[in-house]
């Protein structure tokens, strides 16, 4: 079978967790789609997941009330070993990216990480990915008889659920000790929509000027479209923003239907975050800024003057 | 107490990339250490300049070309290096094997890897090496402090910054912002020339990839490129916003 551990947040299925079914449709070896949903109290998101596979697998603990890399590990594989799974899906995102390594030893199995296409054939799994910072695409292969694949967020479409649930089935698992013991969490609370589920974002580079023009810029002109807010490294390394609106290497990956950059010049690493969108629009005081070669429309001029001009001919 | 700091070299971020044969070409190429990687020898050095007793080791796996990586950790102030020496592409989860073996050799209790490599996109050798010795890990660290066998941190997650405590043996990942590397001078750039660094076949650790790369392709896509003077903002927005509704279609 092939088994999909979903992912939630605030006890809802996320929407990584439907594009793994929409994956999983790619692969033709036999077996049930197998979703798998691990935590406590994760009733809701159990039921979310049995409209999008056909049969669900439940481990609900109180020790699992929390993320932990070894836990979830632990977890998964013995589903994965017990239940006879030959592919994993995990979604990629910085947990999946974290804890499926150890899904992979554990199993003996190839990681194919990150992947935005998938299928099997003659009994190769055989995927597409990216690499040298998101420049290149490389085609991946792997012919093992379990494997261990993560799926990067936004690259396929979402599972329309169904309206005939399927069946649920409460699993126990061995669980070793938490040793990476967290002490502190600042959750960034947000009341915008996701950054990595969002059809459109806007990011803001050093050139909105300070904190207070990153609010008046980049927030306003995001509130008005409806859209995500993003930041550079740079400008969440100056503490202007937190770090869960960084886009790039070292943050979130994003696509959505349009990136637009503000006051971003487009290192290469910031690049690496945001170069799938569909669309990508760049205002910028400097013509001869990187991110101009990857972009779709884009303003020369200054962000002060152009953004609020934008907010007020959107509003009319 | 021996410290590991895993070397990956790959393209400077600053190069253009060039395809030929169906990879990724790097003869010719400017090479470096993966800059993920320089804030684990940076973070190993300050641990031994706080006081702490360890000998710092720089572990790297690859082409013999590798070494020039191994001589900049050990120009920051490596003690030694281990060369594991292949042509073999090997991925995350069979190379992790590889440092688990030499770890444990070693007797090593503090493993540093890049958060992300550059060259193959991966964020699993430091996770898959920690399975491997069944330690616990911490990814994407932003500052560490060690007292004692506990180390204590901050780390990025998903949704925002975790403080964290963790008992040695453990593998940190490490990122931008941990500290800043530091660039090796010229007297510890002779000196590193000395230091020994220790090749062995890849045969000495019984591993098959796990993976195979069947080709490459740029990931480019092609873009409009219809930039406007902003000179005069109003007539500019407006002209944008008709073609983001009208054109590309992505707004209302």
């Amino acid at each position: 079978m092939i088994l999909l551990v979903m992912t939630y947040s605030n006890g809802r299925l996320a929407k990584a967790s439907y594009e793994l079914a929409t994956a999983a449709q790619h692969l033709v070896r036999e077996g049930k789609r197998t979703a798998l949903v691990i935590g406590s109290g994760i009733d809701q998101v159990a039921s979310e997941a049995a409209c999008i596979a056909d049969q669900v697998l439940v481990v609900d603990r109180p020790e699992l009330e929390h993320y932990d890399p070894e836990l979830w590990s632990a977890a998964v594989a013995q589903v994965a070993r017990d239940r006879n799974a030959h592919t994993v899906l995990i979604p990629a995102t910085r947990s999946g990216r974290e804890y499926s390594p150890r899904v992979a030893v554990r199993l003996d199995a190839p990681l194919l990480e990150d992947v935005v296409s998938i299928e099997d054939k003659d009994g190769a799994l055989i995927a597409e990915r990216y690499c040298c910072l998101t420049r290149v695409s490389e085609i991946v292969e792997a012919k093992s008889t379990v494997n261990v694949v993560t799926v990067k967020p936004g690259a396929f479409a979402a599972a329309a659920a169904s309206g005939q649930p399927c069946e649920k089935l409460a699993l126990q698992v061995e669980l070793p000790q938490r040793r990476l013991k967290v002490v502190h969490k600042s959750k960034e609370a947000t009341d915008r929509v996701p950054l990595t589920e969002a059809d459109i974002v806007v990011a803001g580079g050093r050139g909105v000027g300070s904190p207070q023009g990153f609010t008046e810029l980049i927030g306003n002109l995001a509130d008005q479209l409806g859209a995500a807010v993003a930041a550079t490294r740079a400008v969440v390394d100056a503490g202007w923003r937190p770090y869960a609106e960084q886009v790039g290497q070292t943050g979130k990956t994003v696509q959505p239907k349009a990136y637009i950059a503000v006051g971003i010049s487009g290192a290469v690493q910031h690049l690496s975050g945001m170069n799938r969108s569909a669309v990508i629009v760049a205002i910028n005081k400097d013509p001869d800024a990187p991110i101009f070669k990857v972009a779709d429309y884009g303003i020369v001029g200054d962000v002060q003057k152009i953004v609020p001009a934008l907010i007020e001919e959107l509003r009319r | 107490m021996r410290i590991l700091t895993l070397i990956r070299q790959v393209l400077d971020a600053q190069e253009g990339v060039h395809i030929a044969k169906n990879a990724v070409e790097l003869n010719g190429r400017k090479l470096v250490i993966d800059t993920m990687d320089e804030y684990g020898v940076e973070e190993a050095l300050r641990l031994r300049e706080h006081g702490l007793q360890a000998e710092v080791i720089a572990v790297a796996i690859g082409s013999a070309r590798v070494e020039e990586a191994l001589r900049t950790a050990l120009a920051m102030g490596a003690d030694r290096a281990i060369h594991v020496e292949t042509d073999v592409a090997l991925d995350a989860i069979a190379l992790s094997s590889v440092i688990a073996q030499i770890a444990q050799a070693e007797k090593a209790e503090l493993i540093f890897c890049g958060g992300q490599q550059s060259d193959w996109d991966s964020q699993a050798l430091g996770a898959a090496t920690a399975e491997r010795l069944n330690w616990p890990q911490a990814t994407w660290t932003r500052a560490l402090e060690l007292s004692g066998s506990l180390l204590s941190g901050r780390h990025d997650t998903e949704d925002g910054v975790e403080s964290f405590e963790v008992q040695l043996p453990a593998v940190i990942t490490t990122q931008q912002g941990l500290n800043e590397p530091r660039y090796p001078t010229l007297p510890n750039i002779m000196k590193a020339k000395r230091k020994q660094i220790r090749k062995d076949p890849l045969d000495a650790y019984a591993i098959e990839p796990k993976l195979q790369t069947k080709g490459v392709a740029f990931q480019t896509r092609q873009r409009l490129r219809k930039i406007l003077d902003g000179k005069d903002a109003f007539t500019a927005a407006s002209q944008l916003v008709d073609s983001l509704r009208n054109e590309a279609r992505v707004i209302q």
